[in-house]
């Protein structure tokens, strides 16, 4: 072929490539542009609707009687706390053993099964866990918990932390690994010494992360711990939570609740958020040490 | 070979599932010397002295039998527990592998403290002497806390000298501890090889074979599993008996 030919041949492709590039690059920026869209519509009508119920008494105080005005979501706030705790409690461990099992064990069918088994688990939906609670301790103790509550959340935490774990715990590399049995330690001081500890910090961002997901979960939790006006009384009893109370006011025809509900959802969406914006203080590099 | 040796191996074959490996390779270390395996990629050397502290079985499918005699245990032996031979024949690996999210100090002593060593005017001897031998002290006295990983990769292989010298082994095996280094690096490293061979029996895997002749004091050459030849340094790369030692010592293949 003729050398001048091809040559305003290649500048007419390198335009046309040029152009694409710019036209791709705009669609991208415009969807990402959109995805921000809803979390910022979101984060600013929460605001501006929960703001004017805010108050002290809100973080203080028990819920009023239907008629009355005033009081606050106390009792909510602190059985949500509970049950995360009573969640943790059972989620951490088993999901963090789970993730150790399936990263630092030969693979075979019993991990194959469980790693299955765990991304099955966990696109199951939440209202399901709450049924399978409801009939596993509600119905034999004949009683709406706070137990119950913790129990349905932290299965939920399961399966994503074990997972998590797992992804996490790959990346180490297998040579620091041998590293510790070359020095002369067991394999099991070496898992939790050197590879779990060496990455604690990136663990509990795991920890933290699912800790968030289910916060905010209500569905399990509307036959499990169910409800409570008052204080709560203790594990084996019904009691309040955000996303509960926050469902029931939203449904009442009181406008006085309907501002509760506001409230009390902007305070559930900070928890979450702050819990988030810890992961990425934890994780940045040098971020804690 | 009249003096006794600290090592020796007889007729050893390790593998991986069906593939055999290291195919029926006999060699003995006396204390105090400097073995150096050289040989192609593939030719079975790491495979081999990851079985002198029984490493290589902790990858799955790998298999390994022959004898192993250190000193005057046969560490393939039913009843000898590898986690105890691990304490005596300490590893140096390829990459430098500072534990994550340990200091220096605590990389030092990881192997005694993990073992229940707990008093810490012992460990601090401990973590002195080791960086001492591993010509680490003077540049990290200052900052012991500082995370092993800010260290400079040369540095960091050295504090994995110190690590494995911290347990007291008395054989060190040396999985190409400079291919990832630079050059001065390196040549730190090798002239501390001459002093920690004083106190330790090392044997070292290595692609370079000047290094290999400056630092050893007998060779090993595999080829496809085999050991081809194995002697003195000085003879083995002045005048190889075999025709395969001189081929790849010369550059001809390999």
């Amino acid at each position: 072929m003729n050398p001048a030919v091809l040559s305003q041949h290649m500048a007419q492709r390198y335009l046309r490539r040029k152009i694409t590039h710019w036209i791709m690059m705009g669609v991208l920026a415009l969807a990402s542009c959109l995805a921000l869209i809803p979390l910022l519509s979101l984060s600013v009508y929460v605001l501006s609707q929960g703001i004017p119920g805010l108050g002290i008494n809100f973080f203080t105080h028990l819920p009023q009687p239907i008629g009355e005005t005033g009081g606050g979501m106390a009792n909510s706030i602190l059985g949500t706390l509970t049950l995360v705790v009573l969640a943790s409690l059972i989620g951490v461990p088993w999901g963090i053993g789970t993730g150790l099992y399936l990263s630092e064990y030969p693979p075979g069918r019993l991990s194959t099964a469980v790693r299955f088994s765990a991304d099955l688990l966990a696109s199951i939906p939440s209202i399901i866990i709450g049924l399978f609670v409801y009939t596993l301790i509600v119905i034999p103790m004949r009683r709406f918990s706070l137990l119950a509550g913790g129990v349905a959340l932290g299965i939920i935490m399961i399966p994503t932390l074990a997972r998590s774990t797992e992804e996490l715990l790959r990346r180490v590399p297998i040579h620091v690994r041998e590293a510790g049995l070359a020095l002369g330690l067991p394999r099991w001081k070496v898992i939790l010494r050197i590879v779990l500890l060496g990455n604690a910090r990136a663990i509990s961002t795991g920890i933290i992360l699912s800790i968030a997901r289910v916060a905010g979960e209500t569905a399990p939790l509307l036959f499990t711990s169910f409800n409570n006006q008052y204080w709560q009384r203790g594990l084996d009893q019904p009691s309040s939570s955000l996303p509960v109370q926050i469902y029931t006011y939203a449904i009442s025809p009181y406008e006085d609740w309907h501002q509760q509900a506001w409230t009390g959802a902007l305070i559930l969406v900070l928890l979450v958020f702050a819990m988030n914006i810890l992961t990425r203080i934890l994780l940045s590099p040098r971020g804690s040490s | 070979m009249s003096i006794k040796s600290i090592l020796e191996v007889k007729n050893l074959h390790a593998g991986f599932g069906t593939t055999e490996v290291v195919k029926g390779v006999s060699l003995s270390a006396q204390y105090h010397t400097v073995t150096a395996i050289i040989g192609p990629s593939g030719c079975g050397k790491s495979t081999f002295i990851r079985c002198l502290n029984r490493l290589h079985e902790e990858t799955s499918g790998a298999f390994a039998n022959g004898e192993v005699w250190l000193e005057n245990t046969d560490i393939y032996a039913k009843n000898v527990d590898p986690v105890s031979i691990r304490r005596k024949v300490g590893m140096v690996f390829q990459k430098p592998n500072a534990f994550p999210s340990m200091s220096i100090f605590d990389n030092v002593v990881a192997g005694l403290r993990l073992a229940g060593v707990k008093r810490h005017s012992i460990l601090k001897e401990i973590v002195e002497q080791s960086l001492i031998s591993a010509a680490l002290w003077h540049e990290v006295k200052d900052k012991l806390n500082a995370p092993g990983t800010s260290l400079s990769g040369g540095q960091q292989q050295r504090l994995c000298i110190a690590r494995a010298l911290a347990v007291e082994p008395t054989v060190l095996l040396m999985d190409e501890p400079t291919s990832a280094l630079d050059p001065i690096s390196t040549a730190k490293i090798e002239e501390l090889m001459t002093e920690l061979r004083k106190k330790v029996t090392i044997i070292i895997v290595t692609h370079n074979m000047q290094q290999a002749a400056r630092i050893s004091d007998q060779t090993a050459f595999f080829l496809s599993g085999e050991l081809i030849e194995f002697g003195e340094t000085s003879q083995v790369f002045t005048a190889p008996k075999m025709d395969q030692t001189e081929r790849y010592i010369t550059g001809r293949f390999g």
